[in-house]
This record gives C-alpha cells, structure tokens and sequence, in this order.
C-alpha cells in the first residue's frame, strides 16, 4: 500500500517534469529579433560583466563603463558571478543572449571556456566586447587592450630613470620565475636600459614568488646585498606593495627610489609619506569608459571590429582599431601624490 | 499471519494512515516543493520577460544537467542517513583526466571511460573507508574532497586543456530535434528513472530506508548495511565522473578547479526536494522538483537583472524555509493526528492490541 501511494506521487513528479518541457516548448522563439540597431543617439543596453562582484578593480571600470552609457544615453547594467568562475559568467552570458541585450562588456574569466556562450550570444544579435582579459579573436567582436607590453615595460623604465638621475645600479622585484607577463616585460626592459640608459646598471632580477612575505624579506635581501642600489622595479602589484612596505620603515626610506605596477589602494600610504614618488597601472575607470564606447559604436554600426575602423569615445577622443580586432587604451597611467586620491581599487 | 497483515493494509488504522490517500499525498514536503515550482513556473513564464522561450528552457537544462545527474545518487546516500561531499571534486578530478588524456591523443569515448574508471575508484575508496572501516561520511568526504580537488589540479597545474573534438562538444549542447531538449536531458531521464527504480521499488531500496530510520533495526532484519552503502557511495562517484564528463565537454574546458562549490549546490537541491539529512525520508520526485526549482528560480531573477547575491539570499532562505517547514508539518500533524484520537478509547488505537483481537473488532 505504501508503495502505491509513492507510485502515484511518481506520476505527480513525471507530469510536473512533462509540463516543464511542454510549457518551453509550446512558447518557441516566437518573440526574437527585435535588437535595437538605429544609429543617431544610441539608446543601446549595454550590460557589464565583471570577472566577479565586489571586486574593487572592476567596480571602479564599469564605474567608467556607466558614465559613458549615461552620456549617450544608453542603459547600464552590471551583473556577474560571485567567484571569479568561467561556468557562472557563462549563465549570465546567456542570460544577456536570451534578453536580446545589445552589447555585453566583459572581463574573461578563461579565454576559452565562453567561447559558445559568446557565439549563441552573437547569434542572437548580441555584440561582445572584451576588456581587461580577452577570449581571443573569434570569440569576441573587440578587444578593449589595456596597455601593451612595450608600453608597461618602457613606462616602468622611464619612471626609475627618472626618479634615480639616469645613472646608478638598479634591481627588479618580479612575481614567479615563469611568470609569462612579468618575463616578456623583464625582458623588454632589459633591452630598453642597454640601448637607451647605459649608465643604469640591472644587478639582479629577484623573485617574490608574488606572496606577500617572500616579496618582504627579498626586498631585504636585495637591499643588503647591493649597498649601492639606487632604485628596485617591481612590475606586480603584491611586489611593490611589500617592497613599500619594507622601505617606509627602513633607513633606506627616500633614498632608494621604487616603482612598478601598483594599485592606489595598496600604495597609498606609502605615496603620502613619501616612500614611493611614482608607479603605474593603466586607469580602470578609462578602460570601462572606452568599451562602453566601443560596444555602442558596434551596437550602433559605425565599426565592424576589423582593422583600421575608427570611432570616438567621447572624452579620450578618437580611437582606431588594430590587429586582431583590438583597441588599445594607451600608455599606463602614472600615480602620484597631486593624482591618487581621486583613484579608489 | 497473512490474514492479520491484509486486514490490517485494508484498514489501516494507525496514526500515520488514518488520513485519505489525497490528504497524504498533497501534505508532504514533495507535494509543497513541486506546488511550488509550478507556481514559480507559472509566474515566471507570464511575469517575467524572455522566460517563456525555447532558448531559457535549453539553457535552464544545459545548466542544471550536472546537479541533476549528482541528485540522484546522492538522494539515497542522504537517505541512508550519510553525506558525500567528495561529488564536486570528483567532477574536477574527471575533467582534468578527461583533458589530460584527449590532450595526448586518446579518443574522447576511451578517456570517458577512464574518467568512470577513475570515479568508480574515488567511490570505492570512499565507500571502503565509510562502510566497511566505520569511519563517518562526514569526516572522510571532507578529506577526499580536498584529495581528489588536490590530485585534479596537481595532473593540470595552471593550464586549461580547451582543444577536443567538436563532434563531442557540440554533442554536449545538442538538441533533440529542434525541440530545444538538450542530449543531456536523454542520460538525465534514464537515470533518474534507474534510480527511482532502485530506491522506490527495489528491495534494495527498502533497505536504504531502513538503514536511514534504523541502521541497527536493518542490520538485524536482514539488510546488508556495509554493502548497501558501499554500492551508494560507488554510483555517486560514478555518476559524478559522468557529471565531469558532461561539465568539460560543455565549456570545452578541462580545468582542475571546474565545479567547484557544486556539492553545496546538489546538496542543498537534495535537502529542498524534502529529504531528511537524518535519513529515512525523502523521495526522487521531490528532488527533482527542487533541483527544477532552484534552476528556474535563479534563471528568472537572473532574467529580471537581480544580482548574485541577493538569488544566494533567495534560495538560501527558502532552503532553512523549507528545512523548518519540515519541523513544523511534523508538528501539527502530530498534534492533529492526537487531538482526533483523543476522544477515542484506548482499546480503538490498534498499535498495542493483539492481531487477533483486532481483526474481530473489525468483523463485529
């Protein structure tokens, strides 16, 4: 008896499965089509897609990506998944397909991953725009690049040339030993300081393994083996960060120079007491504000994404498209004491 | 003795059965979950825009296929009163074998059939160690959920193997037909109508609810504990391994640290669906519906642009929501069932009355 009563319970749960799948299929695709594509005042809807919420780097690019949807007048929405997982953005990729949503602004959690997701979202008329980390070409129609390797590499250069007077030994702080960005950078630099400041003398490229402790008792190392160090690179943000850290409470403070990558939050404090002059990183702010235009000026078909288009991003001025449909933002942005409090990531 | 017992199933007279057969079925926790899909179905198709479309139903599928595969097992491991959380890392653990061997050079079916091997291999160790060593599921799961996310993305490292024959991606997302019914769904029906089989009309598993209301009670009636267990923790493995399968083929991704955190998801699927983290209640049907319900409920608030964290809230509190109504239902129907026996002599409560006895104050 027990058994009959489950059995019709069974039937229950099977008629509720059957209705799931009818009720689907009995709707169709009837209502598609219908994305907005009139140029003049765009009023694309643009939605942001972050590697993951709450995350202070990319609150501050879709904070750039909204005030340039508020200035044409397109709608803004930021959604994404709570950990920085490929499987979890897919969902909202096919949640912006599925809304017919203009144009989807995100930052790649695995370049190959999203592929079909961005491809049934292209499908349905849906213009993809990466920024930050890329999908790769095909996967994508552009690529908002922040900054190129050359442009990291000399900006870091220029910047320790400057701070020590062109002359003296210097050191690099990087993150791993295989590392792929900090070696291709490491290498550039290398060239850069034997053709374009031979008096600058690299002693020794250290590794803090980007951990916080290592990247600390490295900078001591460094410090004490070289006596006559005039200045370090650290061209990772948990390397300068630990490096600064180090120098504001040694002797050294002021009289050995630092640079690198950083991020103002993280250097902040050293900035204002005068540990570091200056470092890099390009603007968050400027690069979600350059692919919001870039997804409108697709939206509204004034670029296709091949080489050579052009469009204007309101105030960064005009930009142009390069190999393997990618726009570059430009040179890294250098922070200083009159610029870091108006940064906040 | 046979007479007494159909007399006994005609009439019915204890507590728990003295309410009509539409009473029973539509007050229990898997009719509430199921009331409640439908009328999140409902709502949903007509009040939020782009629900009720072919592609929401696809993707709805695509989405929830994994925990709906991993419910299944993981239903009856609950029921005997046991957990596995060791299911995502098994996930991971498939998926990076599967990309390791396609990556050098294996056919996808013969390292699909590795991955099961190796699921098969990571149930044995953790069904040796729960039903045969005694250890609790609880500790043991915990640890080889770190060993086989360990061991998963030790064989990868940091890379991603993302190339594997189209043929067997796009197979992953296929449709039947142009019906908008992902392949998937076909593997999903099969199994969860094998497991329905096993657990609902099986002798087997009578004994995965005797074990979960009584594990000394079963022992001595005949069941076989260890191996029953055994065998739950075996197919949970396996058809997490399948899961992995399916979860690579789908992102064309093989990464040490795919699905991660899904044991919570399918857990969390399995107790909404009604069943008992105590063990010895809970059905398939409900399961489903829950797993069904929880994948419709976040797809629609996705749709209407709520954020992650506020459907984590949603489905959270309708998870404890659901966990106390449990207590609650226990509770007025102990009450009522008490309050209509009250007035009753003692001697018509059929419990401590001889068999014999009854059957003539039936008759008379």
């Amino acid at each position: 008896m027990k058994f009959q009563n489950k059995k019709v319970l069974g039937l229950v749960a099977g008629s509720v499965v059957l209705a799931l799948a009818a009720t689907g299929c009995g709707k169709g695709s009837g209502d598609g089509g219908g994305a907005a594509g009139g140029g003049g005042g765009s009023k694309a809807t643009i939605t942001f897609l972050p590697k993951n919420l709450g995350n202070p780097y990319f609150d501050t690019s879709d904070k750039g990506g909204a005030n340039a949807i508020k200035e044409f007048g397109g709608t803004y929405s930021q959604v994404g998944p709570q950990d920085a997982s490929p499987d979890g953005q897919a969902q909202y990729i096919d949640t912006a397909a599925q809304k017919h949503t203009d144009a989807i602004v995100m930052s790649a959690n695995d370049p190959k991953a999203l592929c079909d997701s961005v491809k049934s979202a292209q499908d349905a008329g849906t213009k993809v725009v990466t920024f930050d980390s890329d999908t790769g070409p095909g996967c994508r129609d552009l690529f908002v690049n922040q900054a190129t390797a050359e442009g990291i590499a000399t900006v870091e250069v220029d910047m320790i040339a400057d701070q020590i007077g062109d002359a003296g030994e210097i050191a690099i702080l990087s993150s791993t030993p295989n590392a792929t960005n900090q070696n291709a950078w490491i290498e550039i630099m290398k060239k850069d300081l034997a053709t374009n400041h031979p008096k600058i003398k690299l002693d020794e490229v250290a590794y803090g393994t980007d951990d916080d402790q290592t990247s600390f008792d490295k900078t001591a190392s460094l410090l004490q083996k070289h006596p006559n160090l005039k200045g370090i690179i650290s061209p990772t943000t948990i390397g300068i960060a630990a490096a600064a850290r180090y120098l504001s409470t040694s002797d050294k403070k002021g009289k050995v120079a630092l640079t690198g990558l950083g991020t103002p939050n993280q250097m902040r404090k050293y900035v204002t007491d005068g540990t570091v002059t200056e470092f890099a990183l390009w603007n968050p702010e400027d690069l979600g504000y350059l692919a919001a235009y870039a997804a409108k000026a697709l939206v509204d078909g004034d670029i296709t994404g091949k080489k050579g288009d052009t469009f204007k991003a309101g105030k960064l001025g005009e930009f142009k498209v390069g190999d393997d449909q990618t726009v570059l933002l430009g040179d890294p942005f250098k922070f200083n004491k009159s610029n870091i409090g108006q940064f906040n990531f | 003795m046979s007479t007494t017992t159909t007399t006994a199933g005609r009439t019915r007279d204890y507590p728990s059965y003295s309410r009509p057969l539409w009473w029973r079925i539509a007050f229990t926790r898997e009719s509430a979950v199921i009331a409640l899909l439908v009328g999140v179905l409902l709502w949903a198709i007509y009040g939020v825009l782009y629900f009720g479309t072919q592609l929401t139903m696809t993707f709805l599928f695509l989405d929830i296929a994994p925990i709906l595969l991993i419910a299944l097992p993981m239903t009856a491991v609950i029921v005997t009163g046991e957990i596995d959380l060791s299911v995502a890392s098994v996930v991971g653990l498939s998926s990076s074998v599967l990309g390791l061997l396609v990556h050098h050079g294996w056919s996808v079916p013969l390292a699909a059939l590795v991955c099961l091997v190796v699921g098969l291999a990571c149930g044995a160790l953790n069904g040796f160690l729960i039903a045969y060593v005694g250890l609790p599921s609880l500790a043991v799961t915990i640890g080889t959920l770190a060993l086989f996310r360990g061991i998963a993305v030790g064989l990868l490292g940091t890379t991603a193997v993302t190339t594997f024959p189209s043929r067997w991606t796009s197979l992953a997302k296929a449709q039947i037909g142009s019906t908008g019914v992902p392949v998937i769904v076909i593997p999903i029906v099969v199994l969860a109508i094998v497991f329905t089989l096993l657990l609902h009309f099986s002798g087997f598993g009578r004994g995965v609810y005797d074990i979960g209301l009584n594990r000394e009670a079963a022992e001595f009636t005949g069941v076989r504990v260890a191996r029953t267990k055994f065998t739950l923790f075996l197919l949970t493995a396996a058809v997490s391994a399948f899961a992995g399968i399916y979860f690579t083929l789908r992102f064309s991704s093989s990464r040490g640290d795919n699905a991660t955190g899904l044991e919570l998801q399918v857990i969390a699927a399995v107790l909404l669906g009604g069943v008992s983290i105590f063990g010895g209640r809970g059905g398939l049907h409900g399961v489903i519906a829950g797993v069904l319900l929880i994948g419709a409920l976040s797809s629609a608030l996705r749709l209407l642009g709520v954020t992650v964290n506020v459907i984590n809230i949603i489905i959270g509190l309708l998870l404890v929501a659901s966990v106390v109504s449990t207590s609650v239902l226990a509770w007025i129907s102990e009450t009522s069932a008490r309050r209509k026996n009250r007035g009753r002599r003692p001697s018509d409560l059929p419990q401590h009355a001889p068999p014999g006895v009854r059957t003539k104050e039936k008759e008379a």
